[in-house]
């Protein structure tokens, strides 16, 4: 393939982003069409149209692309290091382990509502962080990780003992605490504040910039350790380097959207089948297209049980498990 | 047969008899404590008397008859079941990860009570228990459905990833059904695995078709060996594959899924406990499955008593509890070799 059709691969996915923002402003329960979007972008709507798009949507939209791109972006990294197509940092137990953190800070400190909201991503990133250090370390055996099978495995494990952690504290909150758990715990960006776009956009646009600066060595650590030494590519120390850089992602992301699944695994997937496995291109296309599949799934997660909002996390893990069936059912080992 | 399997199997035999004494004995003891100790204390006195001859007058009799007993009942014929289960399910399936929990039977249990609760919130207990039943068995002729439909071996990590994969799939729809509906703790405290708030009739309605179900497993057992050693073989033997794996489907149906009907979201159970007993008695499901049976209620009575004392008066859930345990043990069987990971 050449590199001018993975291009336009590539521009076509940022194309269908635009197309689906256009439909999502023109569908639920306050709709603006898009040339209402453009207009009042360019500072000539309503007061009304102002409110909804600055207010409610924008930011909202933003962070459900932030979001994918840095889930699908999570996961391309995972599955590069180790080398591993199911690899994900939901499957990995990196999400839970934000999870819990988010459920202790709750249980001990009474609410998020009164933390400052900068806290929210730096406490899940060090759930998250402390959830993949324990898979790496227990899956690491005579001095490296042996099998990338163990590893999705320990994940597994280790993701489900955090799961019945959480699930223990969050019996002790009271309802409303619960509640507010729980709906955060499934997922979704319908909190979606100008702040925490402010924390999260620069937090992923950067992370991704300087990833894809490197995707040469990912693209090394992919063929391996002894090819990757041969290049001259300091294996363990750009390794560890990159699954910070992983966990740092999902944190954030798990911070603004809460526990959302399957992204890291099927953006990648998807990406791969388009434009092959050069991180080059590779890291591009998985973000736009778990830019695509997040987005997707809030904007259906807004209109099909109008005027309940379905939580994005349920929506994407309802599209991604069969998914992720298919690929297993497909695969031969 | 060489001399030296016959003596193998001898001693394993010797073995398996005195793992299940001494576990009787254990599971006697366990029980009598669970009954005695809590947040009222009685001497073992009166937990005598009041099981031998009840006077319903006296406080302590009721406590230990309404709250005590069927909850430390529930836990004996619980654990037994879901660690035959397992061992049922490991032998078949030659898949040393095979589990209620990690397979998805609990998600599916959760699944058709989220709808019970959502849809016929006047439903009685044992309309609930009948469609958890239900739920758990969905999850498990999905699994099936798929490792049959699947292309090439059906690894351990495999049959792990589906459980996964359908457990976070029915987890989704619960939790959007339970928003919806606002379902709340109640909910919750439902999937999250526990045997306190069982009752009599509970008890009474699950506690046949678990005894029937155990029954079957022990008649199964010799099959079962049979075709752990690999399919090849047992049809070699003259073994009628397809029978056995569809009654084995089924006992499984049965234990596995009234077990979760009554206690929730309980995983690693029977995993851990066919583990523990293959080390003791080795590869002969005749023994692995009584042994099974006993060591599963001894672990589940210890483990509800843990979890009634670890932060007292409060109950910390069944399921996390065991998980703290079973967690450790699944992460040990995966860092050893197994074959297919």
């Amino acid at each position: 393939m050449t590199s001018r059709r993975k291009l336009l691969i590539i521009a076509a996915l940022g194309l269908t982003i635009i197309i689906l923002f256009m439909i999502s402003m023109a569908t639920g329960v306050s709709k603006l069409s898009p040339f209402e979007v453009i207009q009042t972008l360019l500072g000539m709507g309503s007061s009304k149209q102002h409110l909804i798009l600055f207010e409610f949507r924008l930011p909202r939209m933003l962070l459900s692309i932030c979001i994918g791109i840095g889930l699908a972006v999570s996961g391309c990294i995972l599955q590069g290091v180790s080398r591993n197509d199911l690899a994900d940092p939901g499957i990995l137990g990196i999400n839970a382990g934000a999870g819990l953190a988010i459920v202790l800070v709750l249980l001990f400190f009474g609410g998020l509502g009164s933390a400052p909201a900068w806290l929210m991503p730096i406490i899940a990133f060090g759930g998250a962080i402390a959830a993949m250090a324990l898979v790496y370390g227990l899956s690491y055996k005579r001095g490296h990780v042996t099998s990338a099978t163990r590893l999705v495995l320990t994940g597994v494990g280790v993701g489900s003992g955090l799961l019945a952690a959480s699930t223990a504290l969050s019996l002790r909150l009271s309802e409303e605490q619960y509640r507010l758990i729980s709906i955060w715990l499934a997922g979704n960006v319908w909190n979606a504040s100008w702040l925490s776009v402010a924390i999260t956009v620069p937090v992923i646009v950067i992370l991704f910039g300087f990833v894809f600066y490197k995707s040469r060595v990912l693209n090394a650590i992919t063929l391996g350790d002894d090819m990757a030494l041969g290049l001259g590519v300091n294996i363990n120390r750009q390794r560890l380097l990159f699954l910070l850089i992983a966990a740092l992602l999902a944190g954030v992301c798990v911070a603004a959207g809460g526990n959302i699944a399957f992204v890291g695994l099927i953006g990648p997937h998807v990406a791969r089948s388009l434009v092959g496995s050069n991180h080059k291109y590779l890291l591009p296309t998985s973000a736009l297209c778990g830019a695509i599949l997040v987005l997707l799934a809030d904007t259906l997660g807004r209109i099909i049980l109008q005027p309940m909002e379905v939580p994005t996390g349920i929506i994407v893990a309802i599209i991604g498990a069969p998914y992720f069936l298919y690929l297993l059912m497909r695969a031969k080992n | 047969m060489s001399k030296g399997t016959q003596i193998t199997t001898k001693n394993n035999y010797v073995k398996a008899v005195w793992t299940i004494l001494i576990g009787i004995v254990l599971l006697l003891f366990a029980v009598a404590l669970s009954i005695s100790l809590g947040a009222a204390n009685f001497d073992l006195a009166t937990v005598w008397q009041a099981i031998f001859a009840p006077d319903m007058s006296l406080l302590p009799h009721q406590i230990i008859w309404e709250l005590r007993l069927p909850r430390v009942l529930v836990a004996v014929i619980v654990g037994a079941a879901l660690s035959v289960a397992g061992a049922i399910m490991q032998g078949v399936t030659r898949n040393p990860l095979a589990d209620a929990g990690l397979l998805g039977l609990n998600a599916g249990s959760g699944f058709a009570i989220a709808i019970c609760f959502a849809f016929f919130p006047a439903m009685s207990q044992l309309g609930l228990l009948a469609a958890s039943f239900v739920g758990a068995g969905i999850s498990l002729l999905l699994i099936y459905g798929i490792s049959a439909a699947a292309r090439g071996a059906f690894t351990p990590a495999k049959l792990v990833l589906v459980g996964a994969s359908i457990s976070m799939l029915m987890i989704a729809i619960s939790q959007a059904i339970a928003l919806y509906f606002n379902l709340t703790q109640g909910f919750a405290f439902w999937t999250a695995g526990g045997v306190a708030i069982v009752t009599w009739d509970q008890l009474a309605f699950v506690t046949p078709f678990i005894v029937i179900g155990l029954l079957l497993a022990v008649l199964l057992s010799r099959s079962i060996t049979v075709l752990s050693l690999g399919e090849k073989m047992a049809i070699g033997l003259g073994q009628r594959v397809g029978l056995v794996k569809i009654l084995s489907l089924l006992v499984v149906l049965i234990l596995a899924g009234a077990s979760v009907s009554l206690v929730g979201a309980v995983g690693f159970v029977g995993l851990l406990i066919p583990h523990i007993v293959r080390h003791f008695v080795g590869s002969d499901y005749r023994y692995i499955i009584p042994c099974s049976a006993v060591l599963g209620g001894l672990f589940l009575v210890l483990a509800d008593f843990g979890a009634r004392m670890i932060n007292a008066p409060y109950e910390t859930p069944l399921g996390a509890v065991v998980a703290l345990i079973g967690v450790p043990f699944f992460l040990h069987v995966v860092r050893k070799d197994i074959k297919g990971i």
